[in-house]
């Protein structure tokens, strides 16, 4: 299939960036988008040009490096798929795909389709974890999770970081992401213990970091490749007023 | 100080629309049925209401300051929330589509700053032609039976509808009301932390039906008076 490609081009952080045109008449529709960009790529290298830089690393939808707006949508058309899983059977022969980098302040473009996604680590180091001992995994093991509780924490922790939900969010907001991971953390025991400074911290610092509010739009869970639903993001505003109010 | 701190954090300032905006939606739910005493085969009936929501005193004032309280807030908080978003994304897409199901964003979401702004203006006209109009002073007065000589305001209903432009202009803002309160209730919830996996397909249709009925209540007056007397 011959497969047209509208790709936003930037040299470095602080250069101006455009979308340029290029056409893959070798794609096949068993290729998932990324390797139609390698396809892309090894194009380029052979003209002389420099090839389109984007992130990827397992390409089996765990890791969360990948992260594109294909088509205008994170990840691409195909629900529940991170954009290394989304093949071209997606899309038809002739079609043109606009490919942009995961837009928001606190994702500044590096290069290309290159973002920088740290801001998710600071708000994961601001208190995304627990401090308390909890021993080994045979001692986790001894504490009784009750089954609804461990599925619902299983699906909380399904979130891979890749930062879909900021990108499709209207507002940049980065509710999403860090809901899942106070949900996570907050159906197990050892979670408990912090719950309330956990909630804090990582709200404060998604504000920090220059993410938006949240109106509620639910374009985030759409486009989540884990399909987190926006019920951990009510959850964590319980927690949060819990918290502001035991003091 | 720390509970200010709290209500400026993106939580709070969610649940400040939140709050305000579900206090918005009883207010108006109230002021719809009240309306509705208008159709009362009983002449007297809206004067009678409304000279007694008045005569409430330090609880009705108490309840209009509340309400002052609220729109102010929200409008505030909400148009700021709408401000923020553009320096949270100061580089926009080239091109963006809605993910669609099981998203939940339709015109309703999407147009809450118009609708809202536009409630805001209609607002201020609104209390200008009825709350500050013309009373007892300029001769709209009449009789009730037990109560004395009060405000007719319901002659100015009926004056005001006459004209077209009232006539079809407040069914207008209503229908943009109700569209605000689609998905604002269900969101409010949702702000407030109520809503979760057993409760929200029940509080997203509850959101639609009150929206609706909200509407239809508040327009049904205007036209049967332009179309009706
Ligand atoms: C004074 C004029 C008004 C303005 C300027 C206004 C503005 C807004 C805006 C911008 C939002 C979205 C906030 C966000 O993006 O998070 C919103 C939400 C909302 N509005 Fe209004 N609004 C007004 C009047 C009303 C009225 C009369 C009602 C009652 C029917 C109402 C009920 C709500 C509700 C329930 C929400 C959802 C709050 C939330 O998401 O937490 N608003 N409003
Ligand atoms: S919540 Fe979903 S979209 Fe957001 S970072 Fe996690 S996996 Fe990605
Ligand atoms: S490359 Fe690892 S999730 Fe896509």
């Amino acid at each position: 299939m011959i497969i047209n490609l509208r790709i936003w081009r930037q040299e470095g952080p602080d250069s101006p960036g455009k979308l340029a045109d290029y056409t893959v008449r070798e794609a096949s529709e068993h290729m998932s988008f990324l390797e139609l960009l390698d396809v892309l790529n090894e194009q380029l290298l052979a003209d002389g040009d420099d090839p389109v830089e984007f992130d990827s690393d397992c390409r089996e939808g765990i890791c969360g490096s990948c992260g594109l707006m294909v088509a205008g949508i994170a990840h691409g058309p195909q629900k529940r798929t991170a954009v290394c899983q989304l093949h071209m059977r997606s899309f038809k022969d002739g079609d043109t795909i606009t490919v942009e980098p995961f837009r928001a302040h606190a994702f500044p473009v590096i290069r290309d389709l290159v973002v920088d996604r740290s801001a998710f680590d600071r708000i994961i180091a601001a208190h995304g974890y627990v401090s308390v001992t909890t021993g080994s995994a045979p001692d986790a093991n001894a504490i009784p999770i009750p089954k609804d509780a461990a599925e619902e924490a299983m699906d909380y922790a399904a979130c891979i970081g890749c930062g879909a939900c900021v990108a499709a969010c209207p507002n940049g907001s980065a509710s999403l992401f860090t809901a899942a991971k106070i949900a996570h953390l907050a159906q197990l025991p050892q979670g408990q213990v912090e719950a309330s400074q956990r909630v804090m911290a990582m709200v404060d610092q998604m504000d920090v970091e220059g993410f938006g509010d949240c109106s509620n739009y639910t374009e985030c869970e759409a486009v989540c490749p884990k399909g987190i639903s926006v019920d951990g993001i009510a959850s964590m505003r319980r927690a949060y007023m819990k918290g502001v109010l035991s003091g | 100080m720390k509970l200010m701190n709290a209500l400026m954090s993106p939580v709070g300032r969610k649940v400040l629309t939140g709050a305000t905006g579900i206090g918005l939606v009883a207010f108006v739910i109230a002021h719809m049925i009240g309306n509705l005493t208008y159709l009362s085969p009983d002449v007297n009936a809206y004067n009678a209401y409304a000279y007694k929501l008045m005569s409430l005193g330090w609880l009705f004032y108490t309840i209009e300051i509340l309400l002052a309280l609220c729109f102010l807030l929200h409008a505030v908080v909400g148009i700021s929330i709408q401000v923020r978003r553009r320096k949270a994304r100061p580089v926009g897409y080239k091109f963006y589509k809605s993910a669609g199901a099981p998203g939940k964003s339709g015109y309703s979401a999407r147009s809450m700053i118009f609708t809202g702004i536009i409630l805001l203006g209609f607002l201020i006209l609104h209390l200008n032609s009825f709350k500050y109009g013309p009373g007892v002073a300029e001769g709209y007065t009449v009789e009730l039976a037990g109560i004395g000589e009060v405000r007719d305001l319901r002659r100015l209903m009926t004056e005001k509808f006459q004209e077209p432009l009232y006539a079809f202009g407040y069914p207008l803002v209503m229908i943009l009301l109700g569209m605000h309160m689609r998905h604002g209730v269900w969101s409010a919830l949702q702000s407030l932390g109520v809503m979760s996996r057993r409760l929200s397909p029940y509080l997203y249709t509850t959101a639609a039906i009150l929206g609706v009925l909200v509407a239809v209540g508040f327009l049904f007056v205007p036209l049967y008076i332009y179309f009706g007397v």
